[in-house]
C-alpha cells in the first residue's frame, strides 16, 4: 500500500532582506497509514515551514525549488490553489494548531466558528441548505461528545474564553475532525497545556486515530511526548532530515550524532550537561553538504562534499550520515 | 543610527513631511536673512498697497503696501514659537499627571484621570475660544488657553503607557533588585513611554499651529502689526476675491506646515521602536 | 537530615490574591493563591517546586522574594523574621534572596544596553565607584559564560538561552544566597537547556547557592533537585527527598502527576489513573482535601476535612488521610518517629 504522505527532497528557501535563506534543504519523510509520525527538531529547524508546505500555505516569499509532496499517491505541488482548496485543506488534510486562544476567534461564538469550517470544506453527502446545517450541527456534537467535552449542546453556544486550556484543544481537535480527514497535521498541540491535561490530550489522540482510521503527522519539540505518542519519529536539524524510523529502537539507540547528542541532552539521559558545542548555522549560509558537520564530534572529511547519502542503522532506522553509507 | 535612517528614508510620506519640517525650521530661524523686505514686518508703503504677484514682489503686497512674502517668511518664527511653547507647557503638565496616575493608580488615579476626560470631552477650539474671551485678548493669553487644552492628550497617552509598562515583568524585575520608584519612574518608564510622546508632540505642534491661527483670525491671538499667518487671512477678507494673493500664500503656509509636521508625526510612529536599537 | 539551619523557613505562609471592593459594583473575592503552606531550604539545596498552572508556585516564589506581601504567617531568613513588613523594609531585609523571571526577554528593559542594566543592580546597591561596576559586570558576565563585548548590545539581539544567562548574571551581581529560579529554561531547547542547567549546577558549586527551582518539568526536577515539594491549588501535598518521590509518591495527585508526565523510556505502567476534568477553580471554597474531585479514592471525609501535611515517613510529609508508609515496618515505631521528627 502506498504511504499517505511522502515528501520527497523538498527544497524551500525564503528570499530576505540580507539574501536567500534556505529554510529546507532536502527534506524528506513517510507517513504510513495509521501511523503517527512525530517531526522533533528544535525551534528554527524549519519544522513550520514543513507543514505549511504540505497544507500549501507557504508565506509570501517563501519558494519551493524542488521535490514533491505525494499525499494519497498525487502530487500536491501540481495542484492549483483553487484545487488545493476545495480537495485537501481542512477536507483531506486536518490541522490542529499550537495555541488553541489564537485559533479561536474571541467574539463569535465556538459553535459558529466551527459550522463554518464544515460549510466550505466538509463533504457534500447530497444535502442542501438547513438540512445539510442540521447535519454538520449533529456530527459536531457527536465529536465533542467524544472530546468529552461537557454538555456539547450547550458548549456550541459559548465563547473561546469560557473554555479551559484543555478544553479549547479539544474544540480544536474537533473542528479539525469535523470535514473527515484522512491526515492530520497538529502543530505542538501540547506545548501550552499542563501535564495532566497534556496527558489526557495524547491519549485522546491515540484513541482518535484508530477510531477515525486517520494517519497524523505530530510536530513536537519533546521526545517525551513522541514516546508516549508516536509509532515512527522524523529527526529534523537546520531543515535537513538526518533521522527516520519507529520511535521505539531510534530513542534506544540513535544513530546520527545529533539524535545521539539531542537525546544525551535530555534530562532523563543526561550524565552532564553539556549540551551540543557550537550554534545552529544561519539559514542565510548554510555549510555544504551535512550541515550538522561543524558541531560534530564524528565529522569526516567527506561530511561537507555533498548531500549526506542515506544509510541504515543497526537499529534499522534511516540515517542521513557518511558513516552509515 | 543609520538604520532609523534608512528606514526613515523608505517612508515617503515621512520624508516629505522632514523636509517640510526642516525647511520651515530653517525659514524661521533665519527668517530676517531670508525675507526680501524685512522691514515689512511693521512699516507700510502706501503707494504699493495690493499689488498682485510680481518680479519683486512674489507674493504681492497687502492692504498696506507691505510685501506678503517677507511678512510669511516672518510669520514662521511666531508660529513655530507658539507651537512650541504650547506643547512644551502642555506635555510640562500633561506628562507628570499622566505618569502619577498611572504609576501610583488607587482614588488619586481616578482623580486626575475624570479630569482629563472632562477636560478632553470638550471640542478643544471651543475651549480655547472661551478662555482665551475669558483673558484679555494677546498673543499670550492665547498661547495659555491652547496649552490648557491640549495637556489631556499626553495625560491619557503616558497614563496608558505607564499602567501598561508598570505591570511589564521589566519593572516587576527592577522592583526585585530593589530599584526606588523615581528611578523605575524616570529611567525606566519614561523613556519606554517616549516614543507615543514624541508623535503626539509632533502632530500636536501641527495642530497647534492650525488653532493658533483660527484664533488670530478670531481676532484673540496675536495683534497687529504682528506677522501673523491667521491675522493676516482674518485682514484680507475686505479685499477678497480680488486680492487673491493676500489670503492664499498666508493660508497655504498654514497648510504646508501643518501637513509637514502631521506627515512626520505619523512617519515617526512606527519609528520610535527600540527594537530598531544596535549596538553597532 | 544534615542538621544545618535551614537559610529559609517558611510558615503557615497564606496569600490572597486580588479582591477588591468597589465602588457600586459587585465586590472581587480574593483567591487564596497560597494556603497555609510551610517550607524549610536548607543551605546549598536545591528545592524543587512543582505543580501545574495556577496551583500559586510563582505567587509563593514572589511572596518568599517580598514582591507579593503575605497576608498571613512567617517567613525567617537565616532565622531572623523577615515578615510582616512593608513591602521595602521586607525587600531590603531580604537581599540574600534574588528571583529569576521566566520570561527573560520580558524581564529586561528594551532601552537599555545589557551592561547599564547589569550596572544599574550594582549601583541600587550602593557601589559608588563606576570602574569597579564595569570590571565586575565583565567579570560576572564570563562567569556566566558570555562575552564581555556583550555589555554593550541589546536584549532583542540576543537568543532565549543567552538572555538566561545576562538574566542570572543581573541577579548573581548582587551576590544572592538563595536564588528563587521561575521555569528558568521553559521555552528553550532541550540542547540549550542542558547548557542552563550546567551552568545552574555548576554556580551553586561554585558559590554555594541555595535554589528554589519553580518548575513544572518533572524530568528537570528529578535531575537537578535535592528535595522536591508538590503544589496543589495553593497548598504543599507532598514533600521528600527527590529520589523518595520519584520512587514512591505517596500522594493522589503526586502519582497522577508522575504517571501523566511523559517519559523518554515507556516501561512505567504505573497503573495509576489519570485524572479527569481540569483543575478546579481558586474562586470556589473548598471545605475539604481541594484534591478531592478528581481523586481516585476519595471519600467523605476527604469531603469535609481538610488533611494535614504529616510526616509519614522519616523526611517524607504528605497531606492526604489515606497516606501511609510504603514499607510494612510495625505501625507503632513510624508513629513514633512521625512525631519525633515533627517536634
Amino acid at each position: 500500500m502506498i504511504p499517505i504522505l511522502s515528501v520527497r527532497d523538498l527544497k524551500v528557501s525564503i528570499r530576505t532582506d540580507a539574501g536567500v535563506a534556505s529554510i529546507l534543504d532536502n527534506i524528506g519523510l513517510t507517513l504510513e497509514r495509521g501511523r503517527i509520525l512525530g517531526i522533533v527538531g528544535e525551534s528554527g529547524c524549519g519544522k513550520s515551514t514543513l507543514i505549511r508546505a504540505i497544507m500549501g500555505i507557504l508565506a509570501r516569499g517563501a519558494e519551493i525549488h524542488a521535490g514533491e509532496i505525494v499525499f494519497d499517491g498525487e502530487n500536491l505541488l501540481a495542484f492549483t490553489e483553487a484545487e488545493l482548496n476545495g480537495r485537501i485543506r481542512g477536507n483531506q488534510i486536518g490541522f490542529i494548531p499550537q495555541d488553541p486562544l489564537l485559533a479561536l476567534n474571541p467574539v463569535f461564538k465556538v459553535g459558529t466558528q466551527l459550522l463554518e469550517i464544515m460549510r466550505d470544506h466538509a463533504p457534500e453527502d447530497g444535502l442542501r441548505g438547513s438540512a445539510r446545517k442540521r447535519a454538520h450541527v449533529q456530527r459536531l456534537i457527536m465529536l465533542l461528545r467524544r472530546m468529552q467535552v461537557p454538555d456539547p449542546e450547550l458548549a456550541l453556544e459559548r465563547y473561546p474564553h469560557q473554555f479551559s486550556g484543555g478544553q479549547r484543544q479539544r474544540l480544536l481537535i474537533a473542528a479539525a475532525l469535523a470535514c473527515a480527514p484522512r491526515l492530520v497535521i497538529a502543530d505542538e498541540p501540547t506545548t501550552a497545556l499542563d501535564v495532566t491535561t497534556q496527558h489526557q490530550i495524547l491519549l485522546l489522540l491515540r484513541e482518535l486515530v484508530t477510531e477515525f482510521s486517520l494517519s497524523m503527522l505530530f510536530v513536537t519539540h519533546d521526545f517525551g511526548v513522541v514516546a508516549e505518542l508516536c509509532d515512527d519519529l522524523c529527526v529534523i536539524y537546520a531543515g535537513q532530515s538526518v533521522e527516520a524510523g519507529p520511535v521505539g529502537p531510534i530513542l534506544a539507540s540513535p544513530g546520527h550524532p545529533y539524535t545521539q547528542a539531542l537525546l544525551a541532552c535530555h534530562p532523563e539521559r543526561a550524565t552532564t550537561f553539556r549540551g551540543i558545542p557550537g550554534t545552529v548555522p544561519s539559514p542565510l549560509a548554510a555549510p555544504p553538504g551535512c550541515r550538522f558537520a561543524p558541531r560534530c564530534v564524528d565529522v569526516q572529511s567527506s561530511c561537507s562534499l555533498g548531500p549526506p547519502p542515506a544509510g541504515l542503522s543497526p537499529v534499522g532506522a534511516t540515517v542521513k550520515c557518511v558513516n552509515y553509507a | 543610527m543609520s538604520l532609523i535612517l534608512r528606514k526613515l528614508t523608505r517612508d515617503v510620506p515621512a520624508v516629505i513631511g522632514l523636509t517640510i519640517v526642516i525647511i520651515v525650521l530653517i525659514i524661521a530661524i533665519l527668517g530676517p536673512l531670508l525675507a526680501p523686505y524685512p522691514g515689512d514686518v511693521a512699516a507700510s508703503h502706501l503707494t504699493r498697497r495690493l499689488k498682485p504677484p510680481s518680479w519683486a514682489y512674489p507674493f504681492g503686497t497687502d492692504n498696506l503696501g507691505r510685501d506678503i512674502l517677507s511678512r510669511v517668511i516672518m510669520g514662521a518664527r511666531g508660529a513655530l514659537m507658539v507651537a512650541m511653547t504650547v506643547v512644551s507647557i502642555a506635555m510640562a503638565i500633561g506628562i507628570p499627571l499622566g505618569l502619577i496616575a498611572g504609576y501610583r493608580g488607587g482614588w488619586l488615579s481616578e482623580v486626575i484621570m475624570r479630569v482629563t476626560d472632562a477636560v478632553l470631552a470638550i471640542p478643544q477650539l471651543v475651549l480655547a475660544l472661551a478662555l482665551a474671551q475669558l483673558l484679555t485678548p494677546s498673543l499670550e493669553s492665547a498661547m495659555l488657553a491652547l496649552s490648557l487644552t491640549y495637556w489631556p492628550f499626553f495625560t491619557r497617552i503616558v497614563f496608558a503607557e505607564t499602567r501598561r509598562l508598570t505591570s511589564s515583568l521589566f519593572v516587576d524585575a527592577l522592583r526585585g533588585i530593589g530599584a526606588g520608584t523615581a528611578r523605575i519612574v524616570f529611567l525606566h518608564i519614561l523613556p519606554n513611554a517616549a516614543s507615543p510622546i514624541i508623535v503626539r508632540a509632533t502632530i500636536g505642534l501641527g495642530f497647534t499651529i492650525l488653532v493658533a491661527a483660527v484664533l488670530g483670525f478670531l481676532g484673540m491671538g496675536a495683534t497687529p502689526p504682528a506677522p501673523d499667518w491667521g491675522l493676516s487671512i482674518a485682514e484680507s477678507r475686505t479685499y477678497l476675491p480680488a486680492a487673491w494673493w493676500y489670503a492664499t500664500f498666508p493660508g497655504l503656509a498654514i497648510l504646508l506646515t501643518v501637513m509637514g509636521f502631521n506627515l512626520l508625526g505619523d512617519g515617526l510612529r512606527d519609528l520610535v521602536d527600540p527594537r530598531l536599537r544596535r549596538s553597532r | 537530615m544534615t542538621g544545618t539551619e535551614p537559610i529559609l523557613s517558611v510558615r503557615s505562609l497564606t496569600v490572597l490574591l486580588g479582591g477588591r471592593r468597589r465602588w457600586l459594583r459587585q465586590s472581587v473575592p480574593p483567591v487564596r493563591a497560597v494556603n497555609d503552606v510551610s517550607l524549610d531550604i536548607r543551605p546549598g539545596e536545591i528545592v524543587g517546586l512543582v505543580g501545574e498552572s495556577g496551583c500559586g508556585k510563582t505567587t509563593l516564589g514572589r511572596t518568599v522574594l517580598g514582591l507579593q506581601r503575605e497576608t498571613s504567617g512567617e517567613i525567617h531568613l537565616d532565622g531572623a523574621v523577615v515578615s510582616g513588613m512593608s513591602p521595602a523594609k521586607a525587600r531590603l531585609a531580604r537581599k540574600a534572596i534574588q528571583y529569576v523571571h521566566q520570561d527573560a526577554a520580558a524581564a529586561l528593559d528594551p532601552w537599555w544596553s545589557i551592561g547599564r542594566t547589569l550596572r544599574e543592580g550594582l549601583l541600587i546597591h550602593g557601589m559608588r565607584d563606576a570602574a569597579e561596576r564595569s570590571a565586575k559586570v565583565a567579570e560576572m558576565l564570563t562567569a556566566v559564560g558570555l562575552d564581555p563585548t556583550a555589555a554593550q548590545r541589546y536584549p532583542h539581539e540576543f537568543s532565549g538561552g543567552q538572555l538566561r544567562r545576562v538574566t542570572l548574571a543581573r541577579m548573581l551581581l548582587l551576590s544572592p544566597r538563595l536564588l528563587v529560579l521561575d521555569e528558568p529554561t521553559s521555552g528553550l531547547d532541550m540542547s540549550v537547556q542542558a547548557t542552563v542547567l550546567n551552568l545552574l549546577l555548576e554556580l551553586r558549586a561554585r558559590l554555594g547557592l541555595t535554589y528554589l527551582f519553580i518548575s513544572h518539568d518533572l524530568s528537570v526536577v528529578e535531575r537537578l533537585s535535592d528535595r522536591v515539594a508538590i503544589m496543589y491549588l495553593g497548598r504543599v501535598v507532598e514533600t521528600a527527598a527527590t529520589a523518595t518521590i520519584f520512587a514512591r509518591p505517596m500522594h493522589p495527585y503526586t502519582r497522577v502527576l508522575l504517571a501523566a508526565a511523559p517519559r523518554l523510556d515507556r516501561a512505567k505502567d504505573t497503573g495509576v489513573d489519570t485524572v479527569i476534568g481540569d483543575p478546579p477553580s481558586h474562586t470556589q471554597v473548598h471545605v475539604g482535601c481541594a484534591f478531592v474531585g478528581r481523586c481516585p479514592i476519595g471519600t467523605d471525609l476527604c469531603r469535609t476535612t481538610p488533611p494535614p501535611l504529616r510526616s509519614i515517613e522519616n523526611g517524607h510529609d504528605v497531606a492526604c488521610h489515606y497516606a501511609q508508609p510504603a514499607d510494612p515496618v510495625p505501625a507503632g515505631t513510624v508513629r513514633m518517629h512521625a512525631v519525633a521528627s515533627a517536634k
